[in-house]
């Protein structure tokens, strides 16, 4: 996809107060899986008030790999972070399939993170006690109880077994985490984040701690899974190399959005 | 579903918060424990108790004279009460001394006299099987038995304490003492009456040439006579079996002394074999006796003019039959019923070892009921020895027949006749309506002359300072568990620090915080439960093998875990009650959630941004 919407501190970016209406009405809303409007974040460091993001203005359009690179520390991770949903922003707002989510209550963001949207982590966050087929059943273990599980259980198994087959983990399923390597891990990782069918993928550096090679095996997957799955990707990395392999890579500098 | 799960997973892979409940396990079963035998030993005390004192009594507040004419009192009992009244009767309670000789001092017990009659006493309490005799046990009497007696504790079975000096008891025992004793008097005698004749220079002249002594004795009349053939060797006596044919004491009568022997037994004719002791070897006596007494009938009757010879068969009081001399030999004074405490100890072997046995006699003085009182003695002969295991009762009480101490004591109206009595044991049909009695009765009864009193009143102190210890090591065990759910606290706050990362993997999947909250509270709920369940088992089982582990534990250590001198009970008691069970548990698994509540809540509030920064 041509590199058309740009987004940029040019746009009108909604007020902080501007919570009442939808003035920054964008034409392609529809398109759009997930936007966001003025984001501010910042952390305090004792008295300081660290500023990170100062008004960052986002959309991605469904089955859209945009990838986010910045330097380290430059706030890349808590905008994903804001994105889904588990922090909140300072101010600005995020807004997912044209439903405004920042300021929902947590249960519904919740809900959110669960079913809608998947995330990736440099560090693949794999829960230790459980094996790996366990861990791709996590969330959907997460949105049902006990016999609500237990009544469709061959089906999320099925699915489950499916999605790690696509990963080529299918001879990994009883495997704890501590068993595989990095690669393999982040490939479960990528499977359960796929579990619950999300529009949006989340990935926080995950070729960040990879060899080259598997770094670009996992690109691979996640390209092809884009185009199978019709995923919308949101990668940041610091990496330039592995952010060419998005549709669109923007930069994060001094809180701010910029086109690469 | 994940909480099940994780929580599961947890349980199965941190064995550290295992650890931790341990401490759960060991409180809950040492609970179960004591409660256990606590609330055993709490029944069988108050079974005991029950036994030993009447369901309900009424006593006069009058303690030394008492109530005249028990048996209206116990119609009107049975009037006011009768249908919840099983049986009853009457008692005489009265302080007294008891005095007996050992190795020739005298000893001297404060005692609890009781008059009794023998015939319902067992009827309105547990009186006859905490008796020695098997026959005793049966049917009880007064009157000395021959042997017999049991040689280790009944209520023991194989295990009971060894008792072998009971194996004299009895009417053997008795005969024999007093032939040792008269003979080593007689060569006493005969010591010093060859001392003084030889001091006097003319010993050679009176004594006989066999070199035995001679005994001069009264007789009946007051004449005296001669004893003239030498008595058996005293060691012979007292170690060897005694072949019927050859009693060496009936031997040794001169025919005189037996035609006075039979003539004394024949004044009684009633009596006179009553007197024998049950035993084959008197028959031939007995019938000696009864032809004896057939012939002289008619020229004896003269003597029984008395009219206290013939009230009482039992009455063999030397000063009131005349021309009657108490052969301790063969006949006994009243008898008595001894508690086992007061009469016998322990040794270092655990053998009961006996300062005096059925078959000896003993002295009772105890205050006449007359106003004021004086001091009364009477000579006594023990039959049997009384063993409830409670050692207030065994160290205290003495039983004799109730119309001996009512006649000793003078309870009784010169021209009615009518006896007195201090109180009227009431054994009730349904235990459940001892206080409904009791009511009843202090009801119709006026409250100035009369105590009415269930057994429970009597022994409340007892049974509350029993259930006070029960709730006060309740309240301490209890301590260990809650001490314990400090130490799961712990832990779980280590837990949560160690899993952060996982909580905010969960949390980053959608995990609400109630999710990760309901995580660590189900496993503190499931590590309750694994340490309260193995509590529950462990102290089940423990209870369930008490007697054996303390058996175990007396094997190891060489001492007595259990000492049945010490407790009142061959066997631990024990006895489970659920309900208590059901508390020891919810209590404890209410500690282990409430342990885990606070690093559960920290865990839900944990902010998952900074649980996934680092890796």
């Amino acid at each position: 996809m041509a590199k058309e919407k740009t987004l940029g501190p040019t746009r009108t970016a909604p007020s902080t107060n501007g919570h009442s209406g939808g003035p920054h009405v964008a034409p392609s809303r529809t398109q759009c899986a997930l936007e966001s409007f003025g984001l501010k974040k910042s952390y305090r460091r004792g008295k300081i008030e660290i500023p990170v993001l100062r008004g960052v203005n986002l959309q991605v359009r469904r089955s859209e790999f945009l990838a986010v690179v910045g330097q380290s520390g430059s706030g890349k991770s808590t905008l994903l972070h804001v994105l889904g949903t588990l922090d909140q922003p300072d101010g600005g707002e995020v807004w997912f399939a044209g439903r405004r989510v920042d300021n929902q209550p947590a249960r519904r963001r919740d809900a959110l993170r669960n079913r809608d949207l998947g995330m990736i982590f440099q560090f693949y966050h794999l829960l230790p006690e459980l094996s790996t087929l366990e861990n791709v059943l996590a969330p959907v273990m997460i949105a049902y109880g006990v016999f609500t599980y237990y009544l469709r259980r061959g089906e999320h198994v099925a699915r489950a077994k499916k999605l790690l087959d696509m990963v080529g983990l299918s001879h990994r399923l009883k495997h704890k985490p501590r068993e595989l390597s990095g690669g393999e891990m982040q490939r479960a990782a990528i499977a359960r984040a796929l579990v619950n069918r999300p529009q949006v993928l989340l990935a926080d550096e995950p070729t960040g701690n990879l060899d080259g090679e598997t770094g670009a095996e996992i690109m691979d997957l996640l390209v092809s899974l884009k185009a199978q799955e019709k995923l919308t990707i949101i990668m940041v990395t610091h990496d330039q190399a592995i952010a060419a392999r998005a549709d669109r890579v923007v930069r994060l500098v001094d809180g701010k959005l910029r086109a690469a | 579903m994940y909480k099940l799960l994780l929580c599961l997973r947890y349980v199965r892979t941190r064995y550290i918060a295992l650890a931790s409940i341990i401490s759960v396990t060991l409180g809950v079963a040492t609970m179960i424990v004591v409660n256990a035998v606590m609330s055993g030993f709490t029944e069988e005390m108050q079974e005991k108790i029950k036994g030993v004192l009447a369901d309900v009594s009424l006593e006069a507040r009058s303690v030394n004279q008492g109530f005249p004419d028990p048996d209206a009192h116990m119609r009107e009992i049975r009037r006011i009460a009768g249908d919840d009244i099983e049986s009853m009767t009457p008692t005489v309670y009265v302080p007294a001394m008891l005095n007996f000789e050992i190795n020739g001092r005298n000893v001297t017990r404060p005692v609890q006299l009781i008059g009794i009659d023998a015939r319902t006493k067992s009827q309105a309490s547990q009186f006859a099987e905490y008796l020695q005799h098997p026959e005793n046990r049966r049917q009880f009497s007064f009157a000395l038995r021959e042997n017999g007696y049991d040689l280790r504790d009944h209520t023991g079975g194989d295990e009971g304490i060894l008792r072998s000096g009971m194996e004299m008891a009895g009417w053997r025992w008795r005969r024999e003492r007093l032939r040792a004793e008269r003979e080593f008097r007689d060569q006493m005698d005969a010591i010093r009456r060859a001392e003084e004749e030889r001091s006097n220079g003319r010993a050679a002249q009176l004594l006989p040439e066999s070199g035995a002594p001679r005994v001069f004795r009264e007789g009946p009349a007051g004449e005296p006579f001669a004893r003239l053939e030498p008595l058996a060797g005293a060691s012979e006596l007292i170690t060897d079996e005694i072949a019927p044919e050859e009693d060496p004491y009936l031997s040794s009568l001169t025919s005189k002394e037996l035609t006075e022997l039979l003539k004394r037994l024949a004044d009684d004719a009633e009596l006179g074999s009553a007197h024998l002791p049950d035993d084959p070897r008197f028959d031939a006596l007995r019938n000696a006796v009864s032809e004896f007494s057939a012939m002289a009938r008619g020229s004896n009757a003269v003597e029984d003019d008395d009219p206290f010879k013939k009230k009482n068969p039992f009455d063999i009081d030397p000063s009131l039959g005349v021309g009657h001399t108490f052969d301790p030999m063969l006949e006994q004074h009243e008898g008595c019923v001894v508690g086992m405490g007061l009469l016998s100890f322990r040794d270092k072997n655990g053998e009961q070892q006996f300062l005096a046995l059925p078959g000896d006699d003993v002295q009772l003085t105890f205050p006449t009921a007359g106003n004021p009182p004086t001091a009364a003695t009477a000579q006594f002969t023990i039959v049997d020895l009384y063993e409830s295991k409670m050692s207030e009762y065994d160290s205290q009480f003495v039983f004799v027949p109730i119309e001996k101490l009512q006649e000793l004591r003078g309870m009784f109206e010169p021209q009615s006749g009518a006896t007195f009595v201090t109180s009227i044991q009431i054994k009730v049909k349904d235990e459940a309506k001892a206080e409904a009695v009791r009511d009843k009765l202090r009801a119709a009864f006026p409250e100035s002359q009369y105590h009415i009193v269930t057994w429970r009143d009597k022994q409340g102190a007892l049974l509350a300072a029993v259930s006070m210890e029960t709730m006060i090591l309740n309240v301490l065990l209890f301590l260990i568990i809650a001490v314990a759910g400090f130490g799961i606290l712990a832990i779980f706050f280590m837990i949560v620090v160690e899993k952060t990362k996982d909580i905010g993997i969960l949390k980053s999947l959608g995990a609400r915080n109630g999710g990760v909250m309901g995580i660590f509270l189900s496993y503190g709920l499931s590590l309750g439960l694994i340490g309260a369940g193995a509590g529950l088992v462990g102290g089940l089982l423990f209870v369930h093998y008490i007697n054996q582990i303390a058996k175990g534990l007396s094997w190891l250590t060489g001492q007595e875990v259990f000492d049945p001198a010490i407790y009142y009970f061959y066997e631990i008691p024990a006895r489970v009650e659920p309900a208590t069970i059901a508390w020891i548990v919810a209590g404890a698994l209410a500690i282990a959630v409430s342990a885990s509540v606070f690093p559960a809540l920290r865990a839900a509030r944990l902010n998952p941004v900074e649980a996934l920064r680092y890796g």
